[in-house]
């Protein structure tokens, strides 16, 4: 498995709320339908202020997005629980967010779900890099580099092994907590 | 060893995990009281319930599961509809007692029926509305216990002394399978309120003020207690409207200490219902720790307003009269309880508004007491409508989240709209470059009266 990911970033600022990330209207996907699933990837970010954010995150037609790494500001999740927020991010193509804090319930649903790594910056990155920088997220050191700088995030502790395991279901059969199947 | 006092989350969150004890950081397992789901999470979390569990697996306690479909229900949009019948076919399967369904028929589909219009009630007679003031209604809210529900302002129910908090979809699987979910104690955080509201001030002044004070994400993972001589001149709405918004500063969760008010008001709804009435309030330590402690003096409120596009962006109403709006809400979990549209009548009755103006009562029961409640010979109902007031009867979350497009009362192009919801991040009501202003019923429908933001003391005497 790499443990590295590069790729072009994506950069937001502060208090991108789940009606941002995935607005009301796209909830009647229910993600654990397969294509249903795949079409939330399609809408992710599509809340953004297009005044704030004239770049698409994903292009109109596709499900993918080519920023595989998002880059935010302070509490990025904030608002509602629906998990179709980090779900639509994971199925977009996104493997981690990168941000100044995030808010609780996000923060959670994405290590509950396994869908993305959520990291903490020390450093406030939206000021420092712009959308369409390449960023290489090196998650074997924890550091995140981009325009010759390397930048150290906060390690993610005792969550890291349920992202690794692909959520709390797989993580709970590994360590024995729930019965395997 | 001495063992520090524990807040009130501390308490119920050690009770429910076996311990005697418990501290800020620890991680422990706790046995769920009651689960709640509703039609925009409830389908995904029975989709992971099935895929983890099997097919044929049964929740681990059908009479501590609560389904209540009430976000995207009178709308035509085909989804929608298909994701109430996803409900139904699991409650039957399921055989749970408390799923309060828009039809009666159990076998039956849901559709709305568009051509009759918004206005008119196309419920059945199980339908209840709002997840969040349906709970306390049928006697799911009770002291000392555990909550979790698929819904952010799940934290609502700490009004009534307990643990409530909201997941997502992959947690509530996991309850509906186990009974149980790991959860980390949170630091506490003391809101201690002194005094009495003056006139033209409620709950949501109170909440809206302390949300700007703290900042958006000023109680992000902490719990928030409230306490004080304040807290008990309040009533059970009122301290629903300043729980419901903990999640608006980041909470984890929002608590109230048990008193008189509390213990009639629930013993009065679990007899009502049949829940479960061995329910066991946590008490005040003395000497509790708090990672944040201050005192609010409920009398010098004013009436108080979060401006776009967060809220945490207060300010007071008075020093916002310049902002010209284009439409007034009333309605939510927050907003839409009876004591809401009470209040909102004091300051329309008789009068007219003068911008468009939308009344989305919270649950059925509201309709029904507005209906019923008869000022000089004419029911709040009646003045409302009067008043010009568009109040629909189906009560459900309506606008306060956009919505599929057809949804009552949405903001489907760029306007300026003041709310007694509890949420005004862009995009929140339906369009995306609207701005909404969140603030108390008196304002919101002073407000309505002038066609700018105003300070409902104006209208007040
Ligand atoms: S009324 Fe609004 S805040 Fe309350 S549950 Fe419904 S959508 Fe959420």
């Amino acid at each position: 498995m790499a443990h590295t990911v590069t790729s072009p970033i994506y950069v937001v600022q502060d208090n991108i709320d789940t009606d941002q990330i995935i607005p009301a209207q796209y909830l009647t996907l229910v993600p654990t339908i397969a294509e249903e699933y795949e079409k939330l990837g399609s809408y992710a970010l599509i809340g953004l202020p297009d005044a704030l954010y004239p770049e698409r995150f994903v292009e109109d037609g596709k499900t993918q997005t080519q920023y595989k790494i998002v880059i935010a500001g302070r509490n990025f999740g904030c608002g509602s629980s629906r998990e179709h927020a980090p779900i639509a991010l994971g199925a977009a193509g996104v493997e981690a967010v990168v941000a100044e804090s995030f808010a609780r319930i996000f923060f959670r649903n994405c290590v509950a779900t396994g869908e993305i790594y959520p990291y903490d910056t020390p450093v406030r990155l939206s000021d420092v890099l712009k959308t369409g920088d390449v960023a290489t997220l090196d998650f074997d050191h924890d550091t995140l580099t981009a325009n010759g700088q390397t930048y150290s995030l906060k390690p993610l502790g005792e969550v890291r092994p349920v992202i690794d395991a692909g959520g709390i279901f797989n993580f709970a059969r590994e360590s024995g907590m729930i019965p395997s199947r | 060893m001495i063992l520090r006092p524990m807040t009130l989350t501390e308490k119920v969150l050690a009770r429910a995990s076996g311990k005697t004890h418990v501290q800020p950081g620890d991680n422990v397992w706790v046995n769920v009281d009651t689960l709640m789901t509703h039609d925009v999470c409830g389908p995904g979390t029975i989709g992971v319930f099935k895929r983890e569990f099997g097919k044929d697996a049964k929740v681990w306690d059908r009479n501590k599961v609560v389904i209540i479909p009430d976000h995207y229900i009178f709308t035509a949009d085909s989804m929608s509809n298909r994701n109430v019948d996803i409900l139904r076919d699991f409650a039957r399967e399921q055989g749970l007692p408390y799923f309060y369904d828009v039809i009666d028929d159990k076998d039956g589909h849901w559709t709305f029926d568009a051509a009759r219009g918004p206005l008119a009630r196309q419920y059945g007679s199980r339908y209840t509305g709002v997840c969040h003031t349906t709970l306390p209604w049928k006697g799911h809210t009770r002291p000392g216990e555990i909550l979790f529900g698929t819904d952010s302002h799940t934290c609502m129910a700490g009004a009534f002394n307990q643990f409530a908090t909201g997941i997502g979809n992959t947690d509530a699987g996991f309850i509906l399978g186990t009974g149980k979910l790991l959860i980390k104690v949170p630091e506490s955080m003391r809101f201690f309120l002194e005094g009495a509201l003056p006139p033209g001030v409620m709950a949501k002044d109170v909440i809206l003020h302390v949300i700007g004070e703290i900042g958006f994400d000023g109680a992000t993972y902490k719990a928030m207690q409230w306490e004080g001589p304040g807290v008990h001149t309040m009533s059970m709405d009122d301290r629903m409207t300043i729980a419901n918004m903990a999640i608006e500063a980041g909470g984890k969760n929002g608590i109230f200490p048990c008193d008189q008010k509390t213990l009639d008001y629930v013993r009065e709804r679990v007899s009502e219902n049949g829940t479960r009435s061995d329910f066991d309030p946590v008490e005040l330590d003395r000497e509790q720790s708090f990672s944040y402690d201050r005192v609010f003096d409920l009398s010098k409120l004013e009436p108080t307003v979060a401006c776009h596009p967060d809220p945490g962006n207060r300010k007071l109403a008075k020093e916002m009269s310049h902002i010209g709006l284009d439409r007034a809400y009333i309605g939510s979990c927050t907003g839409g309880k009876t004591s809401d549209f009470l209040a909102f009548a004091e300051v329309v009755r008789g009068k007219t508004v003068k911008i468009d103006t939308f009344g989305v009562p919270a649950t059925t029961k509201v309709v029904q007491e507005l209906k019923d409640t008869v000022w000089n010979g004419q029911s709040v109902w009646q003045i409302l409508e009067s008043a010009g007031v568009r109040l629909t009867e189906n009560a459900s979350c309506a606008a306060c989240l956009g919505g599929p497009v057809d949804t009552f009362g949405r903001l489907n192009q760029p306007m300026k709209c003041i709310s007694a919801t509890n949420r005004n991040f862009p995009g929140r009501m339906g369009n995306k470059e609207s701005e909404v202003f969140l603030a108390s019923p008196y304002t919101v429908a002073a407000s309505a009266l002038t066609g700018h933001i105003t300070d409902p003391r104006e209208f007040i005497s």
